[in-house]
């Protein structure tokens, strides 16, 4: 088990110098020169030569790379030009906010998905079983704007029980934040909801056909024992997985989700950067969710450990 | 038992949701602004944006304002006059201003912060003021600009931006991050800012206009979908919103719960063809040949365009000011639809079927204008394909002349010139048509050397003979401000910036 958490470790290091080399030079390939569009609509040349001198712009790509890699090293990630502020002040700024949204609309997606699931698999070719995949189906298929734009008109513009979009933090006034998250965090945890449905019902479905289940059954065992205890937890391992995978998705941002109700989180972050050539602030933000990402994949690796005993030999 | 249970669930469900529903609208005295982008740096030497200027409306007062009319009228200076020579300026500056940290304003600080922005690393402000040579203090009220040459749109740049006036006591001690928190003479000041979120305003109690200001705080949300923007405002959640969509228009007249402000742009939205930015004008008949480009023109319905993209939500235009402008040159008017002259023209022309590509970025109004303009161009002969790219990489072609005709808009400035000069003078940096004339430079620099509106009206006229038969640039239309507030606002001034006056802007 050590040995394995150090061997992870380990190529945690050289996966990030690959993803930060990659994140540069893909982000070079976006047409149009950064200094020209941060100029803004005026777009004076005598702007536009002072961008390029401060954002190192006619340096070779590597040399430009050594001076983010340097900031990197040294705990800086560099500033967002448009908006002159540090790209981490942003980073601790915005991660709260797409942390608590991933949270709860993970959560509703566990709530709904694995719940779902196991009925599916237990109540197989039931009305129960048709019930949940026409739901899952229902969740895949809707576009998150559209799902989005129909809840806000709904609950936002029809019954004003809801706010239309905007954050609130949760120490400002935790009611304001929940009802600021409600909607989006339900956008993104019914479309998670779906996947996590569908698999927890073929995970069962295989596990539930297994020798030790019909012995458990066998033995007289109650259904409900057998299912929870000894199906489900065997079925837990891919869910797992999918679930930390999701998760990580979540953080680096919900783009679309966070656009239609306009939470101030990464997804917008970035979409912003990319759309203002910002460059250090989409190169900070990816570098981060990566690490974030690989990281969740770890602990996700480790999870298994807990859930599967046969792993810890 | 179990329906029992269901209906509990349900209960609590909905008791959840009435729970966290909201306590109806907020507090009278706060004023929320929907706003269509987030703003960028707030620092008046470095914004770049417009957005940003619907911020510092209420945030950093400048020397002048502008009116409905676009008259310049006096706001932190109170007159001013022109030297014989028309190479100095001087103002005479409002008594008893301060500054949000309590700093006095007085013509030192008039002098540091117009220094500023001429000398300022990054200044976006330097080309505005470049003909200011030297500021000279000449008493505490008084302040005196001697320019390199007659520049007479000066004025209408102190009515904007370049005349926003800064603390200088915050501004050295902020150096460049001064936009972070920054210290101006506005109704409003700077308390909070989170960016993408919002951009939180408290009114500055020693405001030298403060009876005309009727609200506490000020909350600017940027909330870029336009439909969401609305909803917000529906649901309570905005007090007003900017740019609001034209095709929601309809809907929201029809409910009086809310006030829709519209008045005609200072900008315009055109066409700009290559005529000399790349070789590309020389290989493709519309940069070639004036014929073609006139053809061009006359195969295009503005009022049908205006129609379908815009909803009916602009004026029609062929010049870089609306008809309704003072400036507007009258020996020019629209050119009326002429399809069978539009033919003959390219017969003459030698090129029956011309075809070129029309750049366009990827927002909706901009992809609408392009297929409206294909298909009537078709009429007359021209076989247009429309290159649809993201902002950035059309303003990237376009930079290098990798285009044969862009869909572009210009936000406008007070000033003709503001819309004319970089567009059409030899090498100037929005010139993208590659436009250049001796004859028109000439005419140019004759305007923003001369201050009388009618002799500046005859050069209008006389450029125009050159521009408008020449078409570097082909204009449609000018779009219309649109905001909608609720009814419970009263006192919105609608001015052709586009931006938001909140002096005499109240609730009830």
């Amino acid at each position: 088990m050590t040995a394995y958490l150090a061997r992870r470790l380990l190529t945690i290091v050289p996966t990030l110098v690959f993803v930060s080399i990659l994140i540069f030079s893909l982000q070079q390939l976006l047409p149009g020169d950064p200094a020209v569009v941060l100029a803004g609509e005026d777009r004076d040349p005598s702007v536009v030569a002072y961008l390029h001198a401060k954002l190192h712009l006619d340096e070779p790509l590597p040399v430009r790379y050594l001076y983010w890699l340097r900031g990197v090293v040294t705990g800086d990630l560099g500033e967002s030009l448009r908006m002159q502020k540090p790209v981490l002040a942003l980073i601790e700024e915005k991660l709260p906010v797409t942390l608590e949204l991933a949270l709860i609309a993970m959560l509703i997606a566990l709530i709904i998905g694995i719940p779902a699931g196991i009925i599916s698999a237990v109540k197989r070719n039931t009305v129960w079983d048709y019930a949940a995949n026409v739901v899952a189906l229902w969740g895949l298929s809707t576009p998150n704007f559209w799902l989005g734009i129909m809840l806000i008109l709904f609950f936002s513009v029809s019954l004003g029980w809801l706010p239309a979009s905007g954050y609130v933090s949760p120490f400002e006034s935790l009611r304001g934040n929940l009802a600021a998250m409600i909607m989006p965090a339900f956008v993104l945890g019914n479309a998670i909801a779906a996947v996590l449905m569908r698999h927890t019902r073929s995970a069962m479905l295989q596990v539930l056909s297994s020798d030790y289940v019909r012995t458990a059954r066998a033995k007289g065992l109650d259904e409900r024992k057998v299912v929870l205890k000894h199906a489900l937890r065997n079925a837990l391992t891919p869910i797992i997985t999918l679930g930390a995978l999701e998760f990580g998705t979540l953080l680096s941002g919900a783009v679309l989700t966070e656009q239609v109700f306009t939470i101030p989180g990464f997804g917008k972050l970035i979409v912003d950067a990319v759309f203002n050539r910002d460059y250090a602030v989409v190169q900070g933000v990816v570098l981060f969710t990566a690490t974030a990402y690989i990281v969740l994949n770890l602990v996700a690796d480790l999870a298994y450990f807990a859930a599967n005993p046969r792993l810890r030999a | 038992m179990n329906c029992m249970l269901r209906k509990n669930v349900f209960a609590a469900a909905c008791s959840l949701l009435l729970l966290l529903a909201l306590p109806g609208l907020g507090q009278a005295q706060t004023l929320r602004i929907g706003l269509a982008e987030d703003p960028d740096v707030l620092d008046p030497t470095l914004a770049r944006s417009f957005v940003g200027r619907v911020v510092f409306a209420s945030l950093c007062d400048k020397l002048f304002d502008i009116d409905e009319k676009l008259n310049i009228i006096p706001q932190l200076a109170t007159s001013y006059e022109w030297s014989p020579d028309n190479k100095a300026l001087t103002l005479k500056l409002r008594q008893g201003v301060t500054f949000h940290d309590g700093e006095k304003l007085d013509a030192a600080a008039v002098k540091f912060s117009l220094e500023r922005h001429k000398t300022m690393a990054g200044s976006n402000r330097r080309g505005e003021l470049a003909p200011v040579a030297s500021i000279d203090v000449v008493d505490p009220q008084t302040v005196r600009l001697n320019l390199s040459a007659p520049f007479s749109p000066l004025l209408a740049a102190l009515a904007d931006r370049a005349g926003m006036i800064v603390s200088p006591k915050a501004a050295q001690a902020a150096g460049d991050k001064f936009g972070a928190a920054p210290v101006c003479a506005g109704p409003f000041k700077f308390t909070e800012r989170v960016a993408q979120d919002r951009i939180v305003l408290d009114r500055y109690a020693n405001y030298w206009n403060k009876g005309e200001i009727h609200f506490d705080k000020l909350i600017f949300l940027p909330i870029p979908d336009a439909t969401v923007r609305l909803a917000n405002l529906r649901s309570g959640q905005l007090d007003l919103i900017e740019r609001m969509a034209a095709s929601d228009v309809p809907a929201l007249k029809n409910d009086a719960r809310f006030k829709l402000g519209k008045i005609t742009e200072i900008g315009y939205q055109g066409i700009t063809i290559n005529v000399g930015k790349s070789e590309l004008a020389t290989k493709n008949p519309l940069g070639r040949d004036p014929r073609v480009r006139e053809a061009f023109e006359l195969a295009l319905d503005r009022q049908a365009i205006v129609q379908v993209a815009m909803d009916g939500e602009a004026d029609v235009g062929n010049q870089w000011v609306s008809p309704g402008n003072a400036y507007y040159a009258k020996n020019f008017p629209i050119p009326k639809r002429d399809v069978a002259k539009a033919k003959a023209l390219l017969q003459q022309a030698g090129v029956t079927n011309p075809s070129f590509t029309l750049l366009t970025p990827t927002t909706s109004d901009a992809q609408k204008i392009a297929q409206v303009v294909q298909a009537m161009a078709k009429d007359a002969g021209f076989d247009i394909k429309i290159q649809s790219t993201e902002f950035a990489t059309t303003l990237d072609l376009a930079d290098k002349g990798q285009f044969e005709a862009y869909v572009l808009a210009w936000s406008g400035r007070a000033d003709p010139d503001g819309n004319l000069y970089s567009f059409d003078a030899c090498k100037q940096p929005l010139n993208y048509a590659g436009y250049c004339k001796p004859e028109v430079d000439e005419l140019l620099n004759r305007s923003r050397s001369t201050r009388d509106p009618a002799q500046r009206t005859k050069i209008f006229e006389d450029i125009a003979g050159h521009v408008l038969v020449d078409r570097p640039i082909v204009y449609l239309f000018h779009r219309h401000w649109l905001w909608a507030y609720s009814s419970k606002l009263s006192g919105l001034r609608l001015v052709p910036d586009g931006l938001v006056r909140v002096q005499g802007l109240k609730a009830g």
